[in-house]
């Protein structure tokens, strides 16, 4: 615990952050290329399933898009509960630059859940709990990324999109347990050891862990992102203060 | 590879995923080169951080 908070201490150096990101961006792509390379094998040479036939090869991109639209969330909420609680310079930093990358996986969730349920259920969209609930997800990463652009006070759009980050993640137990709450058309949670044949589990824990991996990339780049955009703001703020002073200094000389 | 009747489906899927990570990951990466080249534009005018200064020593 002393080790984890001293590391969370160590990293709130934006310098020492884009030191070590720097170090790490390249490894931890390789890594989610590595994974995502075997799973697509696996997944291509996985078997049709006795009611599904090939269209089963959908569940293993879209489990994994979903898994991350909502592990992306759970990644904003606690960033944002390290702004407003621990004041961590780097909390809002990595929730604004997480909402895009969460945003683009709900939309894959929702596109590749429609055109599974196409051949499966017999349409694209069904006004049901899962898929509701997924598309107010959508709707909610579409809200933080607006209400932070709406804002021109950097530091008053940080606190108001975490403070709707942190209301929103009342969706997060709403999507989990809807199909339990609810009849709906989505089948249940999948249960790995249970209810999946190892000739799915493995592709799907492979593509899942690779997309793991590649959301971590992701983030850490659009983090480095965000706080080279900061400092390049910083110093066109004082590029432009020096050029006040000059032009002030050479006023004053032509009046004398 | 045979797919079946919903092959289009299939491949559908894939197709737009690889496209979106891809657009995601290209967005990322011509971002951060535009941003570095901008910041070094910035130095090199004779701009510097306030801190950049303190870093350097905490560095050594």
């Amino acid at each position: 615990m002393a080790r984890t908070a001293n590391l969370t201490e160590r990293l709130a150096n934006p310098t020492r952050f884009m030191a070590l990101s720097a170090r790490m961006l390249p490894w931890v792509s390789l890594l989610a290329f590595g994974l995502i390379a075997a799973g697509l094998v696996l997944s291509a040479n996985a078997p049709p399933d006795y009611q599904q036939g090939h269209t089963v090869k959908i569940m293993f991109i879209h489990v994994p898009c979903a898994w991350l639209a909502m592990a992306t969330y759970v990644l904003i909420a606690v960033s944002s509960a390290g702004l407003l609680i621990f004041r961590h310079p780097l909390a809002d930093v990595s929730a604004k630059a997480a909402a895009p990358i969460g945003a683009a996986f709900t939309l894959l969730a929702l596109i590749t859940g429609s055109l599974w349920g196409k051949p499966m259920w017999g349409t694209y969209w069904a006004w049901d709990a899962r898929l509701t609930s997924v598309l107010i997800l959508f709707f909610l990463y579409l809200g933080l990324i607006a209400l932070r652009s709406s804002l021109d006070d950097e530091a008053l759009a940080a606190k108001s999109t975490a403070l709707l980050a942190l209301v929103g993640v009342v969706i997060l137990p709403v999507i989990k347990f809807s199909v339990n709450w609810w009849y709906t058309l989505h089948q249940p949670s999948t249960r790995f050891t249970a209810t999946l044949d190892p000739v799915f589990r493995t592709p799907l824990l492979v593509m899942a862990l690779g997309f793991t991996v590649l959301l971590v990339a992701l983030h850490l780049k659009a983090m480095r992102n965000e706080i080279l955009r900061r400092r390049v703001r910083s110093l066109t703020m004082r590029a432009v203060e020096r050029a006040n002073r000059e032009a002030l200094a050479s006023a004053t000389a032509v009046a004398e | 590879m045979d797919l079946g009747p919903h092959a289009t489906f299939i491949w559908l899927c894939y197709a737009i995923v690889g496209v979106v990570i891809a657009a995601l990951v290209g967005f990322l990466a011509a971002e951060g080169a535009r941003l570095k080249r901008e910041l070094a534009d910035l130095e090199a005018q004779g701009v510097m951080r306030e801190r950049a200064g303190k870093d350097d020593k905490d560095r050594a």
